[in-house]
């Protein structure tokens, strides 16, 4: 029992890990929160599901194709849809407010969409459903390969954000904008290419989440909402926070859904948000805002 | 500033008074119609009233519209129709100054995102509770209230919000509200206190929804806690707030209408469109009516009267 909890909470922790890195560079980067984050996730795993089921590929080949697909997506939410509102807002809070509404509108638009092709009925396929024994559990491989990819995309994320300097001028407009600017960084370009790069990370989650788990056009929301709690119980734009929060945040999960009741999972999860944002609202790891 | 004349009040009134004959001569469709606006029209105007004051974007009206449903479904045998109500309102009170207390100090952002999971996390306690505590996920409601008394419950309480709304925009806690939606650190500085505003707002409104969805209720005849907490209805009540303009009382119950008709017809036509069409409505008040279509009036008419623009409301404030 301890074991399989173990297991299964840390191949789910590293999905979402993942997840919430994607939306903390987002976030971050570009200061305007993307609610219509999960939907790039979900439209990813129907992506595959279509994929795999036409062509027989392996799923995780095809994220060849759909990355750049959804890099590509995100960049011009950001550069068609939000840059006019950053441009025209008077005050961050007129301009927070601004981007949640409009991202509202492109989660319903992309979700009304999903809806259409697909309807509402859950989906699944399978591939490398087997069986592997770990010690003394059994996990399915899927799932196994998911936290390995998820470990790799995370280490490679990493290094590109500290070790470059593309990587290092993400970080500096995430620290401020203003500065970041006086220095010759292009804030625009960086934030449209945080967006790309958050949505491909969010559409790789979405690959190996449909792998192994049942999914719905309307399930994007949860996956925004859980990776929106871990960015924040972290602190916005922290990345190794996030990964950790991430980590944690699956393994509570499981923990749960096995030790109480698999019903109770949400609210555990959102009492323990609701405390970190009573007793540090700047996130675990996060500092005070200056 | 604060006027004192009668007319809103009458205004009111008069039509609440007209509209109340209209059962007579509908037909049951178009009661039933005007029931589910009526409602919008009571949630939208609720919201408004904390919202458009305090900037704070709620996602929680459905928690509120779901306490009101279940608590008549557990307690609406048991009691009088009128205490059925009042304890309605209560909880619905007592949850929102439990949340209000907790959140009302965070940033915006933080507040809607909470607001955003706490209908999620109510419906999954709910669930729980029924099925370990109860061992039923479903609840039936049998209350002798037809949809004509339903009707007449809803205009009252419109109405009333109506009423109180007009009155608090007169009072002393309506002006300090102004004075927080305009530049809450000057608040401050007058000694207002901006939290024990919003919690008291916060509060208010949430009672009004509760008591909308206890009056709701015996439409159903059954519930279980995905009907009576769809996150659907919050997003629904935001934007004909929203579509219609914050900064005016009367504007959310403009938007409540409008839209109805655009569900209606769209759930008639395109019912797989619903979502598709929400998006759309989201993104097109952003872009064109980002003071909603009474904003955008008025910027029309201060325009054909070659008035300079200060006839238009400001962010934060109500008139």
């Amino acid at each position: 029992m301890f074991l399989y909890a173990l297991l299964s909470g840390l191949t789910l922790g590293g999905v979402y890990a993942l997840v919430a890195l994607g939306l903390t560079i987002q976030y971050g980067v570009s200061r305007t929160l993307n609610l219509g984050y999960g939907e790039f996730l979900i439209g990813a795993a129907f992506a595959v599901f279509v994929m795999f089921g036409t062509f027989g590929i392996s799923p995780y080949l095809l994220a060849i194709v759909v990355l750049p697909g959804a890099f590509a997506l995100s960049w011009l939410v950001y550069r068609v849809m939000l840059m006019p509102i950053v441009r025209r807002a008077r005050s961050p809070m007129a301009l927070e407010i601004d981007s949640l509404l409009l991202t509202f509108g492109l989660l319903f638009a992309i979700m009304g969409i999903m809806l259409l092709m697909f309807g509402s009925n859950y989906t699944n396929y399978s591939y490398l459903s087997v069986p592997v024994r770990v010690m003394d559990a059994t996990v399915a491989l899927n799932r196994l390969i998911s936290f390995g990819v998820a470990v790799v995309v995370g280490i490679i994320a990493y290094i590109l954000l500290m070790h470059t300097r593309t990587g290092m001028a993400l970080r500096a407009v995430s620290v401020d904008p203003v500065g970041a600017r006086l220095v010759g960084i292009d804030v625009n370009w960086a934030a449209g290419l945080a967006f790309g790069l958050g949505g491909a990370i969010a559409a790789m989650g979405g690959i190996l989440i449909s792998t192994y788990m049942t999914f719905t056009a309307e399930m994007g929301v949860i996956f925004t909402m859980k990776a929106l709690i871990v960015v924040i119980m972290a602190g916005v734009g922290h990345v190794v926070g996030a990964l950790v929060a991430g980590l944690v945040l699956g393994l509570i999960e499981a923990f749960v859904a096995a030790y109480l009741d698999p019903g109770l999972t949400v609210a555990v999860i959102y009492a323990v948000f609701l405390l970190t944002l009573i007793i540090r609202p700047q996130g675990i790891f996060g500092r005070v805002a200056r | 500033m604060i006027s004192r004349s009668p007319t809103p009040y009458v205004g009111i009134l008069a039509v609440a008074g007209t509209l109340a004959l209209l059962p007579l001569y509908a037909s049951s469709y178009q009661l039933a119609f005007a029931i589910g606006l009526l409602n919008f029209a009571v949630l939208a105007t609720a919201w408004g009233l904390f919202s458009g004051p305090t900037r704070y974007v709620s996602l929680a009206s459905v928690v509120f519209f779901g306490i009101g449903s279940y608590t008549v479904a557990i307690v609406g045998e048991v009691m009088p129709w009128p205490a059925v109500l009042l304890v309605a309102a209560l909880i619905g009170g007592a949850v929102a100054l439990v949340v209000g207390l907790a959140t009302l100090r965070l940033a915006g952002i933080y507040f809607v995102i909470f607001t955003f999971g706490l209908s999620e996390m109510v419906r999954q306690l709910v669930t729980w509770y029924e099925v370990n505590v109860t061992l039923s996920i479903g609840r039936y409601i049998f209350l002798d209230i037809t949809q004509t008394q339903i009707f007449w419950q809803l205009l009252a309480l419109l109405a009333i919000v109506m009423l109180g709304a007009v009155a608090l925009q007169r009072s002393r806690l309506g002006f300090a509200l102004r004075v927080i939606g305009g530049d809450e650190t000057m608040a401050r500085h007058f000694g207002l206190n901006p939290t024990f505003a919003k919690l008291a707002l916060f509060v208010a409104s949430s009672m009004i929804m509760a008591l909308a969805g206890a009056i709701m209720a015996p439409r159903w005849t059954y519930i279980d806690p995905a009907i009576a907490f769809n996150i659907t209805l919050s997003f629904q009540v935001v934007i004909m707030a929203l579509l219609g303009g914050m900064h005016r009382i009367y504007g959310p119950m403009l938007g409540a209408i409008l839209m109805t008709f655009l569900f209606e017809a769209l759930s008639n036509h395109f019912p797989q469109a619903f979502s598709l069409m929400l998006g759309l409505v989201f993104i097109v008040i952003v872009y064109l009516l980002p003071n909603g279509i009474v904003g955008r009036l008025e910027e029309g008419l201060a325009r054909t009267r070659r008035k300079p623009a200060t006839a238009s409301a400001k962010v934060g404030e109500r008139t």
